[in-house]
């Protein structure tokens, strides 16, 4: 039987890590990610899991051991957070191009400069068009949850692609939340071992990372764009088998009061539970008022998002990143652009807030929607607006 | 195990193995060194290897989509990263063959790469993955430039060379530091084995490339690596080339196990540098006071090396 038990997340990632059974963890020290590989490091010393922690000197080595050790065959985890995830950058897109399903947890964590420790979601949004299956969490059980099944995802046949689970840092990485944990036997059953089809092995010699001329690079591009965008059934269905074992259903764009709702915020991450009371909020005071929540970043949920907004007069987008000197939010964006070549379509308002830590109050998501539609009923709606900003 | 050659007074090719990892058909240019010194190192380590190629020469000249010029596994990655990727791979068999998903059996983990992905780029993850104590062998071929991207000078090109980022000219000689010293960045973390070698001592180039396969941890093997398109030389000099490197004491073949160093090659009479110097048309610049300038740092850093060694 499942045990429910209080565990700070980031602890609660690292048992789902353990019950997964990696071979290789590689990882470096990066506030807030430290208490997921500290507990892992426990885990190994205790004998709890048998695997080997390379204690690399950088998290661009972090994650080139775990390239190498996926390449062998292993099973492979990394953790990091903002300038570590950015340092690993150059591998990020190394790592998709050789279809190595390495899973990576990352505590969401503002860039540099100025020099700030807390979290937004500015090193997830860096990593954008990286080639990795990227999945936004809302709370502790989910993370422990994605933890397991992203090693399911990434290790399908059908996908073989990296995989990023992020969680807010701090605001869900170092709070104690009730997970229901599941024994080794449930999670074995879920999680078959990994056997690659293709790996580094002396007795079956081949040649991985070739370089390419222009005659080559377009087609195989394009089958790794192909590739990824044809994971989102796979990761539809491996969600919806977790769902029927063990009662928690995941999806890429999950609804909350949406349905008939004429204003829906869109948000993602853990920020979306606080979005939830302040719509309760706004149900009471009659307000036509829902909440979508974004799943999956990467492949982009494209035709659920279209079908989420359908009925819509207004989407408010709140986003924890910012491109600067660009569209504002990395969501509205992705979101105006899904919807562009829609006949009748919901009008977006893009709001940048909760950057660095800040935290985003129930009553702040009420005054973003209630901006929102002041901006709407004046005809005049901006291309975003930093939200919170004192003057 | 591999067996080491007995050295030879005269080079007999025939005394090493026919069997080719490194194929023939790849895109080395005339006369390339680091190609003659992998195609040695990889005769001596065998099929049970796999390598992990930094970006550089080596990688390019042989694996250009789709083709392949290697017979043992291979992965490239990125340019300052082998040591890390080489040092994933090792783990993970480590980890797979303790926990039972792989049989148990000896293979050799490599890194493979150029001075500077050695020197200058990765000297991070390579200083990373010696302290750390993985069993692998990182081979760094040195041809003293990035050649791959057109002649730029990195940290080992030697003093007085002349690149195209350290051009001679009116006020310049060329490069204007001395060649960083990778053997001894490696012996400092004190791992089991430290090699220099050469592709025109190929015997001994092959014997100590056995000797860090058969020993447990980390070993790293600077290969001096004659280049003649950046060095300017005609293309079947780079064995002479090479020798007069070795002869003049600019560059000296010695190991160092467990701490002990000792030669493995010991010039009678060295040579003057000035010979090695006029063979390359990067040092044509130099003047003669330039040449005893060299010289005598030459002398200087060859009593250092007598005084450091063993006695055997």
């Amino acid at each position: 039987m499942a045990r429910r038990v209080g565990l700070e997340v980031s602890i609660a990632c690292s048992e789902a890590v353990t019950l997964a059974n990696v071979d290789v963890i590689a990882a470096y020290p990066i506030t807030p990610q430290t208490h997921i590989v500290e507990h892992l490091s426990e885990q190994v010393a205790e004998g709890h899991l048998d695997a080997e922690y390379i204690k690399v000197e950088s998290e661009h080595s972090a994650l080139s051991c775990c390239v190498g050790a996926s390449a062998a065959g292993a099973r492979t985890f990394t953790a990091t957070a903002s300038q570590g995830l950015i340092l690993m950058s150059e591998i990020m897109y190394i790592a998709s191009g050789l279809r190595l399903p390495v899973v990576m947890a990352l505590a969401t964590r503002t860039l540099s400069s100025p020099l700030t420790i807390w979290g937004d979601q500015s090193d997830v949004m860096s990593q954008r068009d990286c080639g990795w299956i990227t999945i936004f969490c809302e709370n502790g059980q989910d993370v422990f949850d994605q933890s397991i099944i992203a090693f399911r995802i990434a290790e399908d046949r059908r996908v073989l692609f990296p995989t990023m689970i992020c969680m807010d840092g701090f605001h869900l990485s170092h709070v104690i939340e009730p997970v229901e944990l599941l024994s080794q036997e449930e999670v074995d059953s879920f999680l078959p071992p990994y056997k690659p089809e293709y790996r580094l092995d002396p007795h079956r010699p081949l040649t991985m990372g070739a370089f390419t001329m222009p005659d080559y690079f377009m087609e195989i591009k394009k089958q790794q764009d192909e590739a990824l965008k044809s994971t989102l059934p796979v990761i539809k269905e491996i969600w919806n088998e977790w769902g029927n074992r063990f009662g928690r259903y995941y999806q890429p764009v999950s609804c909350y009061k949406a349905e008939g709702a004429e204003t829906l915020i869109l948000i993602a991450g853990g920020f979306s539970g606080t979005a939830q009371i302040a719509v309760d909020r706004m149900r009471e005071q009659g307000k036509n008022v829902g909440l979508l929540r974004l799943k999956l970043w990467r492949p982009f949920p494209h035709q659920e998002i279209r079908d989420a907004v359908k009925g819509a007069k207004l989407v408010v987008v709140v986003d924890r990143a910012l491109s600067v000197g660009g569209q504002g939010g990395p969501i509205a964006a992705e979101l105006r652009s899904s919807l562009y070549h829609l006949k009748k379509r919901p009008a977006v308002v893009s709001f940048v807030a909760g950057l660095s830590g800040r935290d985003i109050h129930i009553d702040q998501f009420v005054e973003m929607v209630e901006r929102a539609e002041g901006h709407l009923s004046a005809g005049k709606i901006p291309d975003y607006e930093m939200f919170g900003v004192r003057e | 195990m591999m067996e080491t050659l007995e050295i030879k007074r005269v080079f007999v090719p025939r005394a090493l193995p026919l069997r080719e990892y490194f194929s023939p058909g790849h895109r080395g240019c005339q006369g390339c060194g680091p190609a003659l010194a992998i195609r040695h190192v990889f005769k001596a380590l065998g099929p049970n290897t796999i390598v992990a190629n930094a970006t550089s020469c080596s990688e390019i000249i042989s694996s250009p989509y789709p083709q392949t010029a290697w017979k043992v596994p291979w992965i490239h990655v990125a340019f300052e990263n082998a040591a890390a990727v080489a040092t994933g791979i090792e783990a993970g068999y480590k980890a797979m063959m303790r926990k039972g998903k792989l049989p148990q059996e000896k293979i050799n983990f490599v890194a493979l790469a150029g001075d500077g992905g050695t020197g200058d780029i990765g000297l991070q993850a390579l200083s990373g993955a010696m302290e750390r104590g993985h069993d692998f062998i990182y081979i760094c071929y040195d041809n003293e430039a990035y050649m791959n991207t057109g002649i730029q000078r990195s940290g080992l090109t030697p003093f007085g060379a002349s690149t195209t980022t350290s051009p001679a000219g009116k006020v310049s000689k060329g490069q204007n530091t001395w060649k960083k010293d990778l053997p001894a960045i490696a012996a400092a973390h004190h791992i089991p084995y430290v090699a220099t070698a050469c592709p025109s001592y190929p015997i001994d180039l092959y014997n100590k490339v056995a000797k860090a396969a058969a020993i447990e941890g980390p070993a790293y093997i600077h290969i001096l690596a004659p280049c003649p398109t950046g060095w300017r030389c005609p293309s079947e000099l780079t064995i002479e080339v090479g020798r007069m490197a070795v002869e003049s004491g600019l560059f000296n073949l010695f190991e160092i196990v467990n701490g002990k160093k000792r030669l493995t090659l010991r010039v009678p009479q060295r040579r003057p540098v000035k010979d090695y110097l006029k063979a390359q048309g990067r040092f044509r610049h130099l003047t003669e006071e330039d040449i005893r300038f060299i010289q005598e740092k030459v002398d200087e850093d060859y009593q250092l090396l007598l005084e450091e060694l063993e006695e055997v």
